[in-house]
């Protein structure tokens, strides 16, 4: 690393003032109406969830090394599933890019002081932890073993386990997410900056706001139908009960309109990320920009018209069964058209490899593989086959794990200069980037040819033929973990001994970078920027010279 | 809070806004886009209302004829009024007529309170007639009696003019299906007046008190227009659950 300390323009007696130091108190964190403030508090707090969910994991990969484990007893393996679903969808992904990247990113990428509602902001972190908190504790007091789809009427009528507890911190975490989406809206509707006009978002933006949208429609829908299976087990009623004239598909109809859509909420902030790492480190502008932005309003779009195929062999109607299958189809149009953009715009571009481009490219090849297994199971014929099988798991782990969580490490390393003012040790960051990808794939590939061959998800018992393969994914989880442990060791590292961010060390457009230090003072900017340029300018970029002191960082940026 | 505001005393301007406009219409978008949400929550249910209406519709008839249509009317003319007094009290909050603003939100609060007294009557009855589900329901022979007698256009409920009605048979499930949702839908409103209730004592408070924030008529706005959509789903809920035949 050559990267030295770029603001030297005028040597500082005090360090200058930023959202970092400026209060050091518990309650200067805790009491916080600073975006970015809260950003950090939820950047922790999901952390802390993904250990306990990655625990979970390892867990499950631990038990299914054997044909019939001996780790733990069934109802065991039932709840550490459940426990893996519902902390890593729920309490990691749902909130991730958007809470953390988007609460930090989105207000200073348009030009804005602040997200519109600083208060409701810092609410929605509260919720978030009051439900993270229920959740937890029922986990630790038994756990859940419905799995994170809660079916009725097993988890309504069946189940014995702290099925309501949960459900109460899912309720509670989702009102979390909907005022997340409010705020995002309203401050990109209304807060951007003098000719920051919509066409010249960055399309990190366009894809928070497409994330909002689904947010906002499809969280409600999940609040009431998870209220109403509390009702089902607490009063014994019967809504989703067919004991008494209640119609469990319309549960499963209910739960998909939002756990469909959340799919995209998971999917569509990594997307963002990635069109912004793929232009700055190809050093071209972005190739069909109106077409990758509205490609993102379309799947939140079509996200909403598409649940039904996850209920193919429910019994629901094959004409229905045959419209959702189409329009399944349909929505892989949009999701292709951001990976040919995404490739047209590296095509004779510079392309550098540094870690934020290694995710993003990961990202393309894993999230086209999770595509395009997707369309297999959207077909109506192929999905009697591999139904619940673990071909779902490894098709929905691409897109989740290798698609969403490969975007957020991206954003991660990306925005990581800016977030904390400090440089993370590329070398390294290069190595992590492998080996999540390796290991990514060992882990997930193989259960593309278990659930071919026919193995369920959800048993931890299977017929020895299935070991070898099993084997073979859970030592890609062992290495797979190493490629999450590793980044989580040098981030923690560079807070205190990482070089010094330059204002923009990659030489990105945007005002995150134009315009404001590493890290941002409380307020963001002490003037209002006046936006003259489309984003993605970087003709313009590098034919600046000054480049905002980051110039000669540039040399050494290559060789990591 | 109001050491917060740039200028505490004229102009109520958070931080974060560059000026008064931006600021107005932020909050009414913030609100709308709220308000959307609130259409989708209530959305789950009056699609289930329209799954089990279609699935059982006897059972609705016969659950609707429990309703008492005349406190229903009663509540509905109740509601619409406190609109009205509530978009009255917008409007003197533009006008920045404090205690006019203040009188229209107390007959606003009391027309709530009207509502709900009258919706805890029917709740009441419901449960001395064993119709609220769960533990308290009940559906005998006599309730079939009671259908039968009923002035059911005769093609609306075949099966009931047929004298096919068992009493201990589905039915009971599908009726009993009938009162769930109408609970879980006026349950859901009421709650949703309930804290309308709360917002406005709130607001009555920091007006008698002359606080600085609620003289900034935005926020008043903002709660106009959440009351006015408090009574739209009312409107909703009234055809649907006591005038199904009609």
């Amino acid at each position: 690393m050559s990267v030295t300390q770029m603001e030297n323009t005028t040597p500082e007696p005090h360090p200058r003032k930023t959202y970092l130091n400026e209060g050091n108190t518990i309650g200067s964190w805790l009491l916080t109406k600073d975006h970015k403030r809260i950003a950090i508090m939820f950047l922790i707090s999901i952390s802390l969830m993904f250990i306990v969910g990655g625990w979970a994991a390892t867990m499950i990969r631990a038990e299914l090394v054997e044909p019939q484990g001996h780790l733990m007893s069934h109802e065991t393996y039932n709840k550490m599933f459940s426990m893996h679903g519902i902390v890593m969808i729920f309490f990691f992904l749902i909130p991730s890019i958007p809470a953390v990247l988007g609460n930090f990113m989105v207000p200073i990428m348009i030009g804005a002081r602040d997200l519109a509602f600083p208060r409701l902001n810092l609410i929605s972190w509260y919720l978030y932890i009051i439900g993270a908190g229920i959740s937890l504790a029922a986990m630790l007091s038994g756990g859940v073993d419905t799995g994170w789809t809660f079916y009725t009427p097993y988890s309504s009528v069946y189940s014995n386990t702290h099925v309501t507890m949960t459900i109460v911190g899912i309720f509670i975490a989702g009102f979390s997410s909907i005022f997340t989406g409010i705020n995002f809206i309203v401050t990109i509707h209304k807060m951007r900056a003098p000719g920051l006009t919509w066409f010249r978002l960055p399309l990190f933006v366009w894809a928070i706001y497409a994330t909002s949208i689904i947010f906002l429609l499809g969280t409600p829908v999940i609040a009431i139908t998870l209220a109403l299976v509390v009702l089902e087990r607490t009063l014994h009623l019967g809504i989703f009960n067919p004991a008494y004239g209640g119609d469990p598909i319309l549960f499963q109809n209910l739960f998909w309109f939002y756990s469909h859509p959340a799919v995209y909420i998971m999917i569509l902030p990594s997307m963002g990320v990635v069109s912004e790492i793929i232009p700055c480190f190809a050093r071209k502008k972005i190739f069909g920009y109106n077409f990758i932005a509205f490609s993102s309003l379309a799947i939140a779009l079509f996200g909403f018209l598409v649940w039904g195929h996850h209920m193919f062999v429910s019994g629901q109607s094959v004409y229905s069964g045959m419209i959702f299958s189409l329009l399944s189809f349909l929505i892989a149009v949009p999701s292709a058209v951001k990976v040919f953009n995404w490739t047209a715009t590296m095509y004779k571009g510079r392309i550098s490899f540094d870690a934020p481009m290694l995710y993003a490219l990961g990202f393309i090849g894993l999230f086209t593989m999770g595509g395009l297994t997707g369309l297999y199971l959207a077909s109506l014929t192929a999905d009697v086959d591999l139904h619940d099988t673990y071909f779902v798991v490894a098709h929905f782990h691409y897109i989740m794990v290798g698609g969403a969580i490969m975007g957020f490490m991206g954003g991660m390393h990306f925005w990581w200069p800016k977030i904390t003012g400090r440089m993370y040790p590329e070398r390294w960051a290069k190595i992590a980037a492998v080996i999540t990808f390796f290991g990514f794939n060992f882990t997930f590939f193989p259960q593309f040819i278990l659930g071919y061959m026919g193995m369920p998800r959800r048993y931890h018992w299977y017929p020895p033929e299935f070991q070898t393969l099993n084997i073979l994914s859970s030592i890609g989880a062992a290495v797979l973990a190493f490629g999450y442990i590793i980044p989580a060791i040098y981030f923690i590292w560079s807070l205190k001994k990482g070089p010094k961010a330059p204002q923009n060390p990659w030489r990105a457009t945007g005002l995150e970078w134009e315009e404001v230090p590493s890290p941002p003072p409380t307020h963001n900017f002490a003037r209002l920027p006046i936006v003259e340029r489309e984003a993605y300018d970087y003709e313009w970029m590098d034919g600046r010279d000054d480049s905002l002191g980051a110039a000669s960082v540039t040399g050494g940026k290559g060789d990591g | 809070m109001s050491s917060q505001l740039v200028q505490p005393m004229e102009e109520y301007l958070w931080e974060q806004y560059e000026d008064r406009k931006q600021q107005d219409e932020s909050y009414l978008v913030g609100m709308w886009t709220f308000l959307s949400t609130e259409i989708m929550f209530f959305g789950a249910l009056f699609i289930s209302y329209a799954v089990y209406r279609y699935k059982y519709p006897e059972a609705f008839y016969a659950g609707h004829e429990y309703m008492n249509v005349a406190l229903g009317t009663i509540n509905t003319a109740v509601l619409l009024t406190s609109s009205l007094t509530m978009a009255l009290a917008v409007h003197f909050a533009q006008k920045r007529k404090r205690w006019m603003q203040i009188g229209m939100l107390v007959i606003t609060m009391f027309l709530a309170f009207g509502f709900l007294g009258i919706k805890f009557v029917e709740y009441g009855d419901k449960f001395r007639e064993h119709l609220v589900p769960g533990y308290n329901f009940e559906w005998n022979q006599a309730n079939v009696n009671r259908l039968e007698a009923s002035t059911a256009p005769i093609n609306i409920i075949p099966s009931l003019k047929a004298g096919s009605l068992p009493a201990d048979s589905a039915i009971s499930h599908d009726a009993q299906m009938y009162f769930i949702i109408y609970f879980a839908m006026t349950g859901l409103h009421a709650i949703h007046v309930i804290i309308g209730i709360l917002i406005m004592m709130v607001f009555i408070g920091m007006l008698v008190a002359n606080h600085p924030s609620v003289r900034y008529h935005m926020p008043m706005e903002m709660l106009g227009l959440y009351w006015h959509f408090v009574d739209i789903v009312w409107i909703f809920l009234y055809p649907l659950l006591y005038l199904i035949p009609r």
